[in-house]
């Protein structure tokens, strides 16, 4: 092997046949997916999220959340991911379509987060987050989550306390010194909103019958989500 | 020194052609000298930095409250600042000298107007310690091995366009007829990194692809940055120290062409298999599973002529630092690849997948064959081109046993508590009669692993000393006399018929 330019063409070969096959294939083939349009309600699925739940994205992708929370919920029959309570169907290609930047990740570090805005809903949810964002072991004791305290922040109360101070969650040792309270700052706030918008719509009706597809034979169904039994084979 | 070939046949106009050799490889040394220094110094500097960051990283993940209330230094952040030292700053830098260091000889050719491979060092260094200070200050991507922010690419950019340009350049005002096997690795490694650095800061942060399509660029980029650059030029260096340190050929010619043309083909479909099971089309997954498996032959054929090369001298290794590092991380460079294949089996990535096993595996193939090899380069290429010897045997003979035994460590305790960690996260557990029972608790699955994280700090522990023991004999080696004399090479202990050529 001493020709230079052939040496060459073999090496542009290489790469730009995993780039076409990779990457242009696929961008070709489903890189622009359209939302679902529920004719009932009118509405496009998967919805865009409202804007403090956008910046909170970016409170998310700064703090390197993805290191430990994954953003994607397995089909079944590989892993447990519904048996565990982290969505109620695999995620879908389609479920991503309106993120600027999609965050699967790939470590379990911490449970997956798809839709965690189903388990910590409402004003529960929001004060949950905000006890666990404090210091993790309230609510859930010997995890190795990293506190954000540094999302709060301990001021003196000033003329009447703040309507939003958050100290009444946290157990005794988190109190802060007589006439001041904590408050969440505004990246606090966004993070919730983030977080409590996490949740993926019902199955849309393409991947409903493309993705999961039905078995031939009605097999007991012990864990089958949403109707359609699964199978993993096919699932997009 | 351009004025060593001239003195060499001043002295004798019937001068040995092996001695004509020899002033010849010294000039081409001497006129890398400035550049590789520089290379290799910011190198050893991101490794102890990079390494500071490891170590914070990982006693957060036992001890949660360390540093906690650091912003800058919280786990999501610390732990990127690592992996980005780590590699921009300690694998490329050094990858980078090794590279043009080693295109040099083979090409036989000096470095031409190597001040532009210092200015390349420059906006290459600026450009990491920008990007390392946009993570620390909360402007990540959380792209997964493109994290730094978009202020620091380009400084990045223009630095691999002149080194990989001066690199290339090099090759073509080569004297040398033949093309050798390193210089087929590092000259495809050159071309295929800015092709993937491109299409993966378009498609991602420039004008980002829909949906998941991202997720594959993400894969098909980070993988292909260990397989199509780290993975060239640690092999690229393994074929040339090698032979060169035993003073025998390789072993089989027609097994590295099989062995690189194989690569070339089958890794780069390989990134996808970090996708398995995720929302990406089935087909694509498959095809990441095939390639993965097939890359079973580069490997295969590449372990066979490396050691077979090898076999038969291994009472070497008691002597040469140099060998002894890549050796390391040629075996390394087996286990790793050969494990790694076996991760993209579905079922077994059902488990492995998510879990400290992937961590144990990325720290087989950066370190334990990668940063070996780099620094069993290291210990080469410095002496000749500074003209004296490594000050302390022990400092490296230190170096070696604690990272390889650190690494080991490492690798051990990641995977045993990754597998732990993924049975209990995928799988229903059955009880004694034989009914499934409901998940183990989440919690219970992190306890379970504290343990085994513990273990990986003090295995990093053992490796920072390593790192350390380097760095002091790397500055010691700049501020030492030069010898007037002749100095014979830096071996663990005095053997007198070991040739180690210069």
């Amino acid at each position: 092997m001493n020709r230079a330019p052939l040496i060459f063409l073999g090496i542009f070969f290489a790469i730009a046949f995993s780039w076409t096959g990779i990457i242009l294939t696929n961008q070709i083939s489903y890189g622009s997916l359209t939302p679902y349009v529920n004719a009932d309600d009118g509405k496009a699925y998967p919805q865009s999220v409202p804007g403090d739940a956008a910046r909170g994205k970016l409170v998310y992708q700064d703090l390197g959340c993805i290191y430990c929370h994954t953003q994607q919920v397995r089909q079944p029959g590989f892993g447990i991911d519904i048996e565990r309570g982290w969505g109620e169907r695999g995620s879908v290609a389609r479920d991503y379509i309106r993120e600027s930047r999609v965050f699967l990740g790939t470590m379990r570090t911490g449970p997956d987060l798809r839709n965690v805005g189903t388990r910590f809903a409402g004003q529960g949810g929001r004060e949950w987050h905000i006890k666990h964002f404090y210091d993790p072991t309230i609510t859930s004791a010997g995890s190795i989550m990293a506190p954000y305290r540094f999302l709060f922040e301990t001021k003196a109360i000033i003329g009447d306390a703040s309507p939003k101070a958050v100290q009444s969650l946290l157990p005794e040792n988190h109190q802060p010194v007589a006439g001041s309270e904590i408050v969440l700052k505004q990246r606090g706030e966004d993070l919730i909103a983030y977080m409590l918008s996490l949740k993926d719509p019902e199955l849309y009706p393409e991947e409903a019958t493309k993705v999961y597809v039905p078995k031939a034979e009605p097999a007991k169904t012990e864990h089958g989500a949403h109707g359609a039994e699964s199978n993993k084979e096919a699932a997009k | 020194m351009a004025s060593a070939s001239q003195l060499a046949s001043s002295l004798s106009p019937s001068a040995s052609p092996q001695l004509a050799k020899r002033a010849e490889l010294s000039a081409i040394d001497a006129s890398t000298k400035l550049p590789a220094l520089f290379f290799f110094g910011s190198a050893v500097l991101w490794l102890i930095v990079g390494t500071l960051f490891a170590l914070i990283a990982s006693f957060k993940m036992h001890t949660p409250t360390f540093l906690g209330d650091y912003e800058w230094l919280t786990f999501g952040r610390v732990r990127t600042a690592h992996l980005n030292a780590v590699i921009y700053g300690w694998s490329v830098n050094a990858s980078f000298g090794v590279a043009f260091w080693l295109m040099a000889r083979l090409s036989r050719a000096e470095l031409r107007h190597s001040g532009m491979l210092l200015i390349a060092s420059a906006f290459w260094n600026v450009g990491v310690t920008l990007g390392i200070y946009g993570i620390l200050t909360g402007d990540s991507t959380s792209i997964e091995w493109l994290e730094f922010p978009s202020y620091a690419t380009p400084l990045l950019f223009f630095a691999y366009a002149l080194v990989g340009a001066w690199t290339v350049i090099t090759f073509r005002f080569g004297r040398s007829k033949h093309i050798y096997v390193s210089q087929w690795y590092i000259l495809a490694a050159l071309f295929w990194f800015p092709w993937l650095y491109s299409v993966a800061q378009i498609m991602l942060i420039f004008s980002p692809a829909r949906g998941t399509v991202q997720s594959l660029v993400n894969w098909w980029f980070a993988h292909n940055v260990l397989g199509l650059w780290f993975t060239p030029i640690g092999l690229g260096a393994v074929y040339y120290f090698l032979p060169k340190v035993l003073g025998k050929p390789i072993h089989s010619y027609y097994l590295s062409v099989l062995g690189f043309w194989s690569l070339a083909i089958f890794y780069n479909w390989a990134g996808v298999h970090h996708l398995i099971g995720g929302p990406v089309p089935i087909w694509v997954q498959t095809a990441g599973i095939t390639a993965s498996f097939m890359m079973v032959i580069p490997v295969i054929v590449t372990a066979i002529n490396h050691h077979l090369t090898m076999i038969g001298n291994f009472s070497k290794l008691k002597y040469s630092p140099t060998l002894r590092f890549i050796v390391f991380g040629a075996v390394a460079y087996t286990f790793t690849s050969l494990q790694g294949s076996s991760m993209s089996i579905r079922s077994w990535s059902e488990v492995t997948h998510f879990t400290q096993y992937t961590i144990g595996h990325s720290h087989a193939g950066m370190y334990a064959f990668f940063s070996m090899v780099m620094f069993g380069s290291i210990y080469y290429i410095l002496p000749r081109i500074l003209l004296k010897e490594w000050p302390s045997a022990k400092l490296i003979s230190l170096h070696f046993w604690s990272t390889a035994l650190g690494v080991i460590f490492m690798v051990l305790a990641l995977s045993i508590a990754g597998v732990k960690q993924g049975i209990d996260l995928n799988t229903l557990p059955v009880g004694a009669d034989g009914h499934t029972g409901s998940p183990v608790p989440f919690l219970e699955i992190v306890k379970n692993t504290i343990p085994w994280l513990k273990l990986r700090s003090y295995a990093g522990i053992l490796m920072t000393i390593g790192h350390v023991a380097f760095a002091i004999n790397f500055v010691w080696m700049l501020l030492k006399a030069r010898p007037a004399g002749v100095t014979a090479p830096t071996l663990f202990r005095d053997v007198p018929e070991l040739e180690v050529s210069r």
